[in-house]
């Protein structure tokens, strides 16, 4: 499957490797909507088990956006990973997988990174007007919107 | 969304016509409703009986459990997952500690591996208890909870004689066990095992013949095993479509390959299949429960171990599967004391969605049947 991948995408495949038994795949950010989609038409990952992001702030392209797909013929995982730019939109996978919808609107409450083409992204988990983005590096394990707690709540602090 | 945006939205659909000129009346169920099992917020578009359309809104219970992770050392985030299903504790903290010992390359005595199994098994019984009773009263039985809660109380003695705690246990450390099996731990645990089967046939007496239960459950909340695939649902929901997969056949973890059991399926999809199977998987983790507690050797109970965790950098994706669905764990190591990033796979979060798909179309009164069959726990859902 990897020479095969390779041989279409060539260079876009950074690294295929195997670490403590799991398959992955790193990506080039451009064709990573293309070889998702390819591992579900041809080699039947039909499950997207997950979808999740990390964020890297020190690096150049901080956002790592990881995929889990899952092929229940084959009884094998595999994830998919790319590097994104702050700001930068990632492709939607919710023409695919409808179950991409709240995974994608999550990241984006967590992460602050957008979905170009997601058919509704809004915050899911935290209030639609929060401002602040969690799961980011540089958001404080304390730190919250005040002005929110304050309107809403009426108290000085959520703590 | 607002309020406000919601009832503009409805304005789009039909032009020129305000709120209150539609036929469709807005109903919002929740977030404190006794059927939503928790703080789930449900949007209902009614046009009369009918549910033309549904909106979920979830967050009312987020702590922020992945961001708290990155906080604590491996070792220290294991009390905080008990508290993502409450009701499966155990679970969660298996998930926890199989993907901790993945990425530190821990192999877990079999001693430790089969108390494992003993003790989540027990914990599986004890949420489909819960998941039974409470469903069965959403649809109006009031008895059965009372019979659920009575059988349950046995499993947490259990779990309060092996560990102190009866719901939020943690009663497994990455490397093993804390506690190897108390005193009596086998014959109380076989004694459930014997006392448990004429017990579930009672549930069974008491409700799968009952013509209301038949009436609120057969062909309700329908979903399809292409639609299960698209949407990731996994446990008994996916089985209860007719789909064999369960994480424990098929990627097996903490020696279940050592293990007789089947794995029921149902064939038609809707709520009343997704009852049965329930019902037959706790009469299957008795018979694992049994195999485990015969097969129980002597040795270690706990790998060894260094005090302060620094796993190598590196990621995994572990998961097992826990009574609500595939649990799984991805984690990020840079190498240090603390976890770069925790992400859970909720299988709560991931079903609830398909609760849209499920319930429309339906009666409004089936839409507490399909929340009820659907298994979820929102503080899986919300983290």
């Amino acid at each position: 499957m990897v020479e095969q991948l390779r041989s279409t995408y060539c260079s876009g495949i950074k690294e295929a490797a195997t670490y403590a038994g799991q398959n992955y795949l790193v990506v080039d950010r451009s064709i990573c909507h293309e070889v998702l989609l390819s591992l579900y038409e041809q080699w039947k990952f039909h499950s997207l088990t997950d979808l999740t992001a990390v964020h890297y702030p020190k690096d150049e392209l901080p956002i790592e956006m990881v995929w889990i797909l899952f092929s229940m013929s084959a009884n094998e995982r595999v994830r998919v990973k790319a590097r994104f730019a702050e700001g930068e939109a990632v492709p939607t996978l919710t023409d695919r997988w409808v179950g991409a919808n709240w995974l994608e609107r999550e990241v984006y409450d967590m992460f602050g990174v957008t979905f170009a083409g997601h058919p509704d992204l809004r915050r899911i988990l935290l209030p639609d007007e929060w401002t602040g983005f969690p799961l980011r590096k540089d958001y404080g394990l304390q730190q919250q919107d005040t002005v929110w707690v304050k309107k809403n709540l009426g108290i000085e602090s959520g703590r | 969304m607002s309020d406000d945006q919601f009832y503009e939205s409805l304005d789009e659909v039909e032009p020129g016509r305000t709120f209150l000129d539609s036929n469709e009346l807005v109903l919002n169920m929740g977030p404190q409703h006794p059927s939503t099992h928790g703080v789930l917020r449900v949007i209902l578009k009614l046009d009369g009986e009918k549910v033309n359309g549904i909106e979920c809104v979830i967050g009312y219970l987020h702590r922020g459990i992945e961001k708290i992770a990155e906080n604590r050392t491996w070792a220290g985030f294991a009390p905080f997952v008990d508290r993502l299903d409450y009701t499966a504790a155990v679970s969660n903290n298996l998930g926890y500690c199989l993907a901790v010992e993945k990425l530190l390359g821990v192999e877990v005595p079999k001693r430790a591996q089969y108390l494992r199994v003993i003790l989540t098994e027990l914990c599986r019984l004890a949420s489909h208890q819960v998941w039974l009773g409470t469903h069965v009263l959403d649809i109006g039985a009031v008895t059965p909870l009372f019979y659920v809660f009575r059988d349950r109380e046995d499993i947490l003695n259990v779990f309060e004689k092996y560990c102190g705690a009866r719901l939020t246990t943690h009663a497994f450390r990455i490397g093993g066990c804390r506690w190897d099996a108390y005193a009596g731990f086998a014959q109380e645990v076989l004694h459930i095992c014997d006392d448990l089967p004429p017990k579930i046939d009672e549930y069974r007496d008491l409700i799968t013949g009952n013509r209301i239960w038949l009436q609120r459950t057969k062909n309700v909340g329908h979903i399809s095993a292409e639609d299960c695939i698209a949407y990731a649902i996994t446990g008994p929901v996916l089985r209860g479509s007719g789909i064999n997969w369960d994480v424990r056949k098929a990627q097996p973890y903490s020696s279940y390959e050592d293990f007789d059991f089947d794995i029921p399926i149902g064939t038609a999809g809707d709520t009343f299949d997704r009852y049965v199977v329930r019902i037959e998987e706790m009469r299957q983790s008795i018979r694992i429960i049994r195999q485990a507690v015969e097969g129980l050797a002597e040795g270690p109970i706990i790998a060894r171990v260094p005090k302060v965790l620094k796993p190598p950098a590196g990621e995994v994706y572990v998961s097992i599967e826990a009574p609500k669905g595939e649990l799984g764990y991805f984690l990020v190591s840079d190498g240090s004391a603390q976890p770069y990033r925790v992400r859970v796979r909720p299988p709560s979060f991931i079903n609830l969605q398909a609760l849209e798909k499920m319930a429309k179309g339906s009666l409004v009164a089936d839409v507490v049947a399909i929340i009820g069959t659907l298994d979820i726990v929102l503080g899986e859902v919300d983290r």
